[in-house]
């Protein structure tokens, strides 16, 4: 069944025209750096674009900085919040299910998918922005060595391994909001409602995070952890809040799949 | 094959289905009539297990639902409230994507796929679809390939919501021999729709829903039987009435309507009296009297208070 899901998922013009717009900002990022060749001045803008004037291939980490606080999120809710809505809407769902397709194999099939999607979108975002970064911006010999956020130098060889730490982290970030999303998408027979209330979550995390009032529950919000992938380019990682983002968002996943599984499993399909 | 006992399904405070208590037997084609609204399509959602019930019973195959629903469900093929297919798509792929569909026990084996497929096509008359995706179909070719999605697995049960909604009359035509011919085949059709000719045409037993609640259920032969009337065309009703005294019921226009189930008998004492006789049948009941006699107003119907209560005073005729 997952196999079906991943077919229906990547033979939809959508879901490809979505990767791209992805890939579209970072890629407008970088020609515009390398047009002007004026850089955010260190520690100000998106993480790593100070950077990626002098090395290039840093760019990966620096489109993903790029679009982590948005453009990932909204392009994920999409992709999950339409993934049981969607049939419901479309009334194929009822159709699959009296194929018969049982609920929670539905649903697990479902999420997988939306796993997938997130894993191949960020890797097409980082890996878009390594050749854009090589082909456009600075293009230092790949066996030179890179200066940490710390200001140490690291090897090619490690910068790889944290790069490609990042990614998964970056992946792992986004499960939290498919997890909500496929949640209200069990909830209503609208893609587009269960989409924007998962954005609006997130919208709404990212407030209470900018609010010192809310500092007792910032470490319990979806986004509080999401940029924390940078530490993983300090010298020695600094993990601490690493561990705590994958931990918070484990939790999140484990308790919006549970109350979608809950709520699909004993809900009457009248679409 | 069906089975309920008492199933019943409340929306809130709504009652949609009361107490239904259906019986479909092995080898019917069983016509599920009522009116829009009146719970025909809640019943079917609930016999597949999509809308679970308030209380009640269900069986298929002699197997409770929605419990053992991935056992039952893989033996029957299922129309609900029109097709419905991934529009970007086309109806081939759609059927291959349903035909992967399920668990192993479910779906065929892969080597054979693109055959069953191409098998399903040809019996709904879409063996020659081209590459277009769904959304450029017509709704009869979409209600082709609905049923061509019901008909993948040669299932035991078929369980058909409308199935000639949106078909031109040779497309409704085709689809009856179609399912006349799985039927010979052995297939139990279960056809829910509120085209009362369609149901006398095609089904050999009758359900009536109205208002969620199950006022008839009887073999269609048992409902049309003769009345013990015999309906007379003649051109000579004058004096056919004078002859026939006091065994002649009712005249309309040029036909009389005589008492007896003989219609040979009175044919021979007819002309043999000089009457001219241009038609002679049997009179039987018709489905549709039947069913608008057990039945209310339709149930998409909403009168304010007082038409419907002048409505209810009214005798049944």
């Amino acid at each position: 069944m997952i196999g079906v899901e991943l077919r229906k998922l990547f033979r939809r013009p959508r879901t490809w025209l979505t990767i791209v717009l992805l890939d579209a900002l970072p890629t407008l990022v970088a020609v515009l750096l390398a047009i002007t060749h004026v850089g955010p001045r260190p520690g100000q803008g998106p993480a790593f674009l100070s950077a990626v004037l002098s090395n290039g291939s840093l760019f990966s980490v620096a489109a993903l900085a790029i679009v982590l606080p948005l453009f990932l999120p909204i392009a994920v809710a999409v992709v999950a919040g339409d993934s049981v809505a969607g049939e419901a809407a479309g009334g194929t769902l009822r159709y699959l299910l009296v194929r018969p397709v049982g609920r929670t194999r539905l649903l697990v099939a479902k999420l997988a998918a939306v796993f997938v999607f997130v894993g191949v979108a960020v890797v097409v975002v980082a890996g878009t922005g390594y050749l854009v970064g090589r082909l456009l911006l600075g293009n230092q010999p790949l066996g030179a060595s890179v200066s940490s956020v710390s200001g140490s130098a690291l090897t090619p060889g490690q910068l790889a391994w944290r790069v490609v730490f990042a990614i998964c982290y970056v992946a792992f970030s986004m499960l939290g909001v498919a997890a909500i999303a496929l949640f209200l998408s069990t909830v209503t027979d609208s893609g587009l409602a269960a989409s924007l209330g998962a954005l609006a979550a997130l919208i709404g995390s990212s407030v209470l995070l900018t609010l010192d009032a809310a500092r007792s529950l910032q470490p319990y919000l979806p986004t509080r952890y999401w940029l924390s992938f940078i530490d993983l380019f300090r010298d020695p990682i600094l993990w601490r809040n690493v561990e705590r983002g994958v931990a918070l968002q484990a939790v999140y996943v484990a308790v919006f799949l549970a109350a979608a599984w809950a709520n699909f499993t004993t809900k009457d399909v009248t679409s | 094959m069906i089975r309920t006992e008492g199933l019943t399904k409340r929306f809130g405070r709504i009652t949609a289905v009361d107490g239904v208590a259906l019986d479909v037997r092995d080898g019917d084609i069983y016509g599920f009539l009522g009116a829009n609204g009146s719970g025909k399509t809640t019943t079917v959602r609930m016999l597949l297990g999509l809308v679970l019930a308030s209380s009640g019973r269900i069986e298929l195959f002699g197997q409770r639902m929605p419990a053992a629903r991935s056992r039952v469900l893989s033996r029957v093929g299922a129309l609900v409230e029109g097709p419905a297919a991934y529009g970007h798509l086309s109806g081939r792929a759609n059927l291959l994507l349903a035909d992967a569909s399920g668990n192993r026990a479910v779906r065929g084996s892969r080597a054979d796929r693109a055959a069953r497929v191409q098998q399903a096509l040809d019996e709904v008359g879409l063996g020659g679809v081209d590459r277009r995706p769904v959304k450029a179909y017509s709704l009869g070719m979409r209600q082709r390939l609905g049923l061509a999605t019901a008909l993948l697995r040669e299932p035991d049960l078929l369980i058909l919501d409308e199935p000639t909604n949106g078909l031109d009359p040779q497309g409704i035509g085709e689809i009856r021999q179609l399912l006349l011919k799985l039927h010979a085949a052995g297939t139990t059709i279960f056809l829910s729709s509120h085209l009362l000719a369609e149901v006398e045409q095609l089904c050999t037993r009758v359900g009536v829903l109205d208002r969620g609640r199950l006022v008839l259920q009887e073999q269609l032969a048992e409902l049309r039987q003769p009345t013990g009337r015999v309906l007379l065309r003649s051109p000579d009703v004058p004096a056919a009435g004078r002859l026939l005294g006091s065994r002649l019921v009712e005249v309309r226009d040029d036909q009389l309507v005589v008492t007896g189930d003989d219609p040979a008998g009175l044919n021979r004492w007819l002309v043999s009296h000089g009457i001219r006789v241009l038609e002679l049948t049997v009179e039987r009941r018709s489905l549709e009297q039947t069913v608008l006699e057990l039945t209310g107003s339709s149930a998409d119907r909403h009168d304010r208070p007082s038409d419907t209560a002048d409505r209810h005073d009214r005798p049944v005729s």
